[in-house]
């Protein structure tokens, strides 16, 4: 009785290393590409300034889609999300004519986003119902609620203060660059290192095992859904104050884009991965491609038929194996066959 | 007929009295008295349907018995919850494993008793140290604790799995069809995982339809056929033929009821 334990295993080390990060490898070379033929056929494209339209741009997707890439590695998906960035500008708004300070509206915008996301997560968790009707149903419900709250008429006209939020400078920059920025760098940290990000993962691979050691699947579940309804919610802040306008129809169609950025970048739609690079890089390349159809003069409604290719082309790609070389799937599929 | 010298000193991890369970009209458990020794490789034989599954989650927790009583480190209990058994150390390595595919070996070991370090961050380097230090006592042979599971095979699976309850502070390790679905290969190193741990110390409680891995193994050999556990068997002293006839009930003519009195006898003089 002396065999060896460890069996069949010599061929995965080819894939350990570049496995991880391929798909952000080949994501930013997809950028430099778009880039240099941008440039070559439009002289405007590497000014600064826009650039810096770019960056502005994308910061707004990227604040949504670090919410959803928690969402989505979790194994669920939210589709309220462009919904609660338009109740939350309405709830600042509110909040600013009612005479509230701008730091205490702003917090009611964040508050109310949070909100949402973690009724979302309760009813998702404690009734066990599949996380993609809950939020569909959501959608509808928020986008309503934004709806009624302003009668159907936008609130205009905000302290200078908040709309610095969406326009001022911070040197070369402005606030939702660096907002964006910021949360990149947290959202990393608490994916890839802390307890919540550990559990945020294990959801998505196997919620079962989660459980059967002992820790509250429910709970874990309702943050994360709270997360990206706070995050949501900033992308709220964040449009509102650039448009100084409160549009309850504000953030049509985001959850697409948001949706449309974490699959690009890497995160499975199964759950259980998740890079939050690979959705920044993803939100930037999205950028460059919607600054490219401009500069081209292409007419936007393209930009529909553009994102719905790009999500189709990314779920194919990620389902074939993201980068891993077709070996793995095989070995997967046959794995799945015996444990379960 | 078997040889019980020495067991008379050994306190058992766990002891069952009169435990028994319906569901509706059927009868799963009538009534059994079980002992589960630490340092002892005990396996649970029976036909489909005999009451194993329904014993174990009792065991786990996970059932409550109708009657009968657990005792545990002299503390007894009527019946125990999945959180309340894994902190008394009774640890069930599930056939499924309850693995996270995609996650590391560290991960998975650690999986929900992550150290933190700076009250924020897992302890990933202290996570990969122990794994590693805990597989190679096992004597499991990863490629590194930075794996995905899903790229191990059957018998690695087991070994994590097997990890992760130690980790858990698991004294009593409960294995449902360990060997279901893995090749001879992998079998072979599982068992010698299982044999090592009863070793060890670990009160280690197997349940088989192997009866070959089953004489590899254990120390001793339970028989449940009909909720009732008719034998209580040295693995020594006994055949795989003999094993059959008790669990097909064709070995009747050896008295059986004598031999559950005799294990209620040893466990009150104990």
């Amino acid at each position: 009785m002396t065999m060896p334990r460890n069996t069949g295993i010599s061929r995965m080390k080819i894939r350990l290393l570049p496995g991880n990060i391929l798909p952000q490898l080949l994501l930013i070379l997809l950028i430099l590409i778009m880039a240099f033929f941008l440039s070559i056929t439009s002289p405007f494209f590497l000014t600064w300034d826009n650039l810096r339209n770019i960056f502005d741009h994308s910061a707004l997707y990227i604040i949504l889609a670090l919410g959803m890439t928690f969402v989505i590695s979790s194994g669920g998906i939210d589709l309220s999300v462009g919904a609660v960035t338009a109740l939350s500008g309405v709830c600042m708004a509110v909040a600013m004519q009612s005479g509230l300070g701008v730091g205490i509206s702003i917090l009611s915008g964040v508050a109310a986003g949070a909100l949402v996301g973690a009724a979302n997560g309760c009813i998702i968790s404690l009734f066990k119902i599949n996380p993609f009707i809950v939020t569909l149903a959501f959608m509808s419900l928020v986008r309503g609620l934004a709806l009624v709250i302003t009668g159907g008429i936008p609130i205009y006209g905000f302290p200078r203060s908040f709309t610095w939020w969406g326009s001022g400078h911070i040197g070369p920059l402005n606030p939702p660059m660096l907002l964006a920025a910021l949360l990149t760098v947290l959202a990393a940290l608490v994916l890839n290192m802390s307890r919540f990000g550990y559990y945020t993962l294990a959801l998505g691979g196997n919620e079962e095992a989660l459980r059967r050691s002992g820790v509250s699947i429910n709970l874990y579940k309702i943050m994360v859904y709270l997360l990206c309804g706070a995050t949501a919610a900033l992308g709220g802040l964040v449009v509102t104050a650039r448009l100084n306008t409160a549009e309850p129809l504000a953030g049509w169609m985001l959850e697409m884009d948001s949706i449309a950025a974490v699959v690009l970048g890497g995160t499975s739609m199964k759950g259980g991965k998740g890079s939050i690079a690979g959705t920044a890089i993803a939100c930037l390349l999205l950028g460059i491609l919607r600054n490219g159809l401009v500069i081209l003069s292409i007419p936007s409604y393209y930009q529909y038929l553009l994102i719905g290719v790009i999500i189709l082309s990314a779920v194919i790609f990620a389902e074939a194996g993201w980068g891993k070389g077709l070996g793995s799937i095989n070995r997967k599929k046959e794995r799945r066959g015996r444990t379960v | 007929m078997w040889d019980r010298a020495g067991e008379g000193k050994k306190i058992p991890f766990i002891r069952l009295r009169n435990i028994k369970k319906t569901f509706g009209h059927v009868v799963a458990l009538d009534g059994i008295n079980l002992d589960v020794y630490p340092g002892e490789v005990t396996a649970l034989v029976g036909d489909n349907g005999a009451g194993k599954s329904t014993l174990i989650k009792i065991i786990a927790g996970v059932l409550n018995p109708d009657e009968g009583e657990l005792s545990l480190n002299g503390r007894h209990f009527q019946h125990l919850t999945p959180s309340r058994a894994i902190e008394l150390g009774i640890s069930a390595v599930y056939q499924d494993l309850a693995l996270v595919d995609c996650r590391d070996v560290a991960s998975n070991i650690f999986l929900g008793k992550e150290p933190l370090k700076a009250c924020f961050f897992v302890d990933k380097k202290r996570m990969n140290r122990e794994s590693e230090e805990l597989l190679k006592k096992l004597k499991v042979s990863v490629p590194s604790v930075t794996t995905p599971v899903e790229l191990l095979s059957g018998g690695q699976r087991q070994g994590v799995a097997v990890a992760r309850s130690i980790k858990q502070k698991g004294r009593m390790l409960i294995f449902d069809e360990p060997t279901a679905a893995m090749g001879v290969r992998e079998s072979a190193g599982v068992l010698e995982l299982i044999r090592d741990l009863g070793d060890e110390g670990f009160a280690v409680f197997v349940i088989s339809h192997n009866l070959h891995h089953v004489f590899t193994i254990a120390d001793r050999i339970c028989v449940i056929r009909n909720g009732r556990l008719v034998k209580d068997l040295r693995t020594k002293s006994a055949t795989p033929d003999q094993v059959v006839g008790f669990i097909t009930g064709t070995n009747r003519d050896i008295a059986d009821t004598a031999d559950i009195v005799n294990i209620k006898e040893g466990s009150i003089t104990t």
